[in-house]
């Protein structure tokens, strides 16, 4: 048999020393997490009730509860959506079907890399510029519509990046095959490209939304109100173009910071719901991922 | 030019590059209406991209480019009305089979629709006409609507086959097409070329020497972008072709 | 010939006309990232460009006295507000980086399978959290702990965004280090094992050296998620204008000034003007990181 010299043992050890540190490392970056959700969702859940969820927000947030606020962050996420995903697959379509290698495309690269990086308080400041005075869609004020497109800028190379890798997913051997038989480039992205990468282009547009949930310091500036008294609970809360509306991320800041008079597990019970949406958006766009991989055609 | 009526491909001087790397080093040569005719040779000669500089789809590869002439019909590819009535013209089938990922019958008619035909009458006839042709038609009449891309490999090659005949193309060109696919399948598909040489022009690229020498009237040696000898079967595969390299290669003493 | 060209039917004007103009419209979109990056810059610098002609440059960078209400005499010195997005940034990286690019070498090296699986979804999830959950987490659940631990008498501070930050910039750095590790070939690994190396000496010496640029581009792109990030940082800083002498001092960066007080601002007032005025600042810093990250990472594509 082999016999374990110490040196081979000390080696083994080493090894087990490397793997637990590293182990470590990730564990130190994952289980914070997992405790500091565990601790919202424990002390908001609580607060959360079918009221809670359903009724507007009463006495500058301190009573009642946050339907609008749900309302103005899928309002904000459905017009910026219209806008950013269209654009978005067109461009990634660009980049990875007709794009030839010259320093034109490797501008726009390096446009979508930097569009990427720009500060969301930035992308704010853009549409306060650009949306609230420039297109002036509400007089000089506020409005659903400007929020919606500053979102929908930020959120493009998101989309870009995703859907190119989506496309670049279709084997290159398809689009050769089309080409053979003549068909154009077009003809070859709509019938063979596109039918078989609309499952990761729509990944790319679920995990999209999530991020434009989320969204707090550009919709600020641009289209969200911190607090609105509204009577109606329907869905219809809004005007998109001269209207501010309430968002759930915004009023999670109003009512932690500023709220006068709020109970205590308010806070705690809007960030539940705002996690779990973002989380839940999340989780559905892995699980569609790993069905569709599952059944893939070739 | 009355010499140029009677040729199907005219090759001119033909230099073609990957960026800096040139592939060919300006060949020239001729293939006459309704032959089969062989292009041999190792591995990296130029095959390939020979077969794409004809049908202009090495356009799609960035960096290449192509310079001297190449006639199809008598008319100048690279000054061609359509590009795509000029790769309709030409059947293309790659070495490794390419299901698209379609039902088979929407394999056969793809190249159809993309020519504008949505009758769906004709389309019927002509998806049974082409799959009989390739051989193919007994074994997937009854599912027509499966995936295209969950045939075996030797019956998606065949399906390939199918696709290249589907836009009645006058020149058939067949890229290595036995390279994964078994012994018998090969034979078949060898019987239909020899049932389509009285329809359309055939292009064969080959690796294996003897499916050359068994099909084709004429045969040319390409080695490393360069053409070493062209000439009829006898010639290549007899006893004293004009060079030795073809000798020792047919022979399977190099490459 | 003509005989053949009857048979060939061909598309109907109708179909070639849609073509075109699908094809116009992709390629409009592609070039539409250039135009919004351009407008981005062109519309912030529009706002804030009639300032210019009052703008004391020395004291706009350098000086820390920022009172931009004062009725008297307004100061706009950024220079405090400069040294908190640095020093929260520097932190953060201080923490990140290690833990980053650690939990990066532990994905790709030491998991397989499942775990792996596991653990990159795990960390898509981390970045998914919005910042103001982060800022609402600094706020609420670290500040307390932090106050309690350390026994300051403030929790909002300097430690506790770059903290958040930390937490907020390792998935981006644990997946584009991740690449990074996974672009090394293969029979480096295989040569320095063969040679007798332990996975820690091959980590150490192998892998972190060849891999070097595209972990140093995940360090740039955490260190532009770092200094852009607003939320988190508005409400776990502190947010008072003040040079930090400790970790436990309460700061104020760039970005929070600008989402604090834009909506308290007239448009077109020198306070506006110079709020935008910061936005440039933030967007050019944010554009020399994000190109360098780029440059660096097609440094390792050209091998």
């Amino acid at each position: 048999m082999f016999t374990e010299t110490p040196f081979i043992r000390r080696k083994r050890r080493a090894e087990r020393i490397a793997q637990c540190f590293f182990a470590g490392m990730a564990a130190a970056m994952v289980i914070p997490l997992f405790l500091i959700i565990g601790y919202i969702v424990i002390k908001g859940a609580p607060a959360i009730s079918w009221e809670f969820l359903t009724e507007n927000p009463r006495s500058g947030g301190a009573k009642g509860g946050i339907w609008a606020a749900i309302v103005g962050t899928f309002y904000i996420v459905f017009f910026s959506l219209a806008v950013s995903a269209p654009i978005g697959v067109l461009a990634a379509v660009y980049l990875s079907e007709y794009a030839r290698e010259n320093w034109f495309t490797r501008m726009v690269h390096l446009a979508v890399v930097n569009l990427a990086g720009v500060p969301s308080i930035v992308h704010g400041l853009f549409g306060v510029g650009a949306f609230v005075y420039f297109a002036n869609f509400n007089d000089g004020k506020k409005s659903i519509i400007a929020a919606a497109l500053t979102l929908a800028v930020m959120t493009l190379p998101v989309i870009i990046t995703s859907t190119k890798e989506a496309l670049a997913a279709v084997p290159r051997q398809f689009r050769e095959a089309c080409w053979n038989v003549g068909a154009t480039r077009w003809q070859t992205i709509w019938r063979i490209v596109l039918p078989n990468s609309i499952s990761g282009i729509l990944t790319g547009v679920i995990l999209q939304v999530s991020r434009t949930a989320g969204e707090t310091a550009p919709v600020m500036l641009t289209g969200v109100a911190t607090y609105k008294l509204l009577e109606s609970t329907g869905l219809f809360l809004y005007h998109p173009i001269r209207d501010q509306c309430m968002a759930l991320s915004m009023h999670l800041y109003y009512i932690a910071t500023q709220a006068n008079n709020v109970p205590a597990a308010t806070p705690y019970a809007i960030a539940t719901v705002l996690v779990g949406v973002v989380l839940v958006v999340n989780a559905a766009a892995i699980v569609f991922r790993i069905y569709l991989r599952s059944r893939k055609k070739w | 030019m009355p010499v140029a009526q009677t040729m199907k491909i005219e090759v001119e001087d033909l230099r073609t590059f990957y960026g800096a790397k040139e592939v060919h080093h300006g060949i020239s040569f001729h293939i006459e209406p309704n032959e089969i005719f062989a292009i041999i040779g190792p591995a990296q000669s130029g095959k390939t991209t020979l077969l794409r500089a004809i049908n202009r789809t090495l356009e799609f590869t960035p960096g290449s480019r192509m310079t001297g002439t190449i006639r199809v019909d008598g008319e100048d590819v690279k000054k061609t009305r359509s590009v795509y009535e000029l790769r309709r013209k030409i059947g293309m089938v790659a070495p490794l089979p390419v299901g698209l990922p379609l039902s088979i019958y929407d394999n056969v008619a793809f190249a159809p629709r993309a020519a504008g035909i949505t009758d769906r009458r004709f389309l019927d006839g002509h998806v049974e006409k082409c799959l009989r042709q390739a051989a193919l038609w007994d074994e997937v009449k009854d599912r027509l609507d499966s995936l295209g891309t969950k045939l075996s490999g030797g019956q998606q090659q065949r399906l390939t086959i199918a696709r290249a005949l589907s836009h009645q193309p006058e020149i058939l060109c067949l890229d290595e097409f036995s390279i994964a696919i078994d012994p018998v399948t090969t034979m078949r598909i060898e019987d239909v070329l020899k049932e389509l040489k009285r329809e359309m022009t055939i292009i064969l690229v080959t690796n294996l020497v003897q499916q050359a020498r068994r099909l084709a009237a004429r045969t040319m040696f390409l080695w490393n972008g360069e053409i070493i000898e062209l000439d009829s079967n006898e010639v290549m595969f007899g006893d004293t072709p004009k060079d030795r390299r073809t000798y020792d290669y047919v022979n399977g003493i190099f490459g | 010939m003509a005989n053949s060209s009857e048979k060939r039917p061909s598309r109907g004007a109708l179909a070639l006309l849609s073509e075109r103009t699908i094809e116009s419209l992709i390629y409009v979109c592609g070039f539409s990232a250039i135009i919004f990056v351009f407008g981005i810059f062109f519309f912030v610098f529009k706002e804030g460009a009639p300032f210019l002609t009052k703008l004391n440059f020395t004291e706009f960078f350098f000086s820390k006295e920022w009172i931009p209400t004062s009725t008297v005499q307004p100061k706009y010195g950024i220079g405090a507000l400069i040294v908190g997005t640095v020093s929260v940034t520097v932190v953060a990286m201080a923490i990140a980086v290690p833990f980053g690019l650690g939990a990066a070498v532990f994905v790709s090296e030491f998991c397989t399978g499942k775990v792996k699986e596991s653990l990159k979804i795990i960390i898509e999830l981390l970045a998914a959290v919005p910042s103001v959950v982060w800022g609402f987490i600094g706020l609420s659940v670290m500040s307390p702990v932090i106050i309690a631990v350390f026994h300051v008498p403030v929790g909002v501070n300097l430690f506790n965004a770059a903290l958040l930050l930390a937490l907020m910039s390792v998935p981006i750095m644990v997946s584009i280090g991740e690449d990074a590790l996974k672009a090394v070939p293969d029979s480096y690994r295989e040569a320095a094992v063969a040679l007798g190396a332990t996975r820690w000496q091959m980590v150490y010496r192998v892998l972190i050296p060849a891999a070097r640029n595209g972990l140093l581009a995940a360090v740039l792109l955490g260190v532009g998620r770092a200094i852009g990030e607003t939320m988190a940082v508005l409400m776990a800083t502190g947010h008072a204008v003040n040079i930090p002498d400790s970790l436990f001092d309460p700061v104020r960066t760039l970005t929070a000034t600008i989402a604090a007080e834009l909506g308290e601002t007239s448009h077109g007032s020198d306070h506006y003007q110079v709020l935008f005025l910061i936005g440039v600042v933030l967007f050019s810093i944010t554009f020399v990181v994000n190109l360098t990250a780029d440059l660096v990472v097609k440094g390792i594509r050209k091998g």
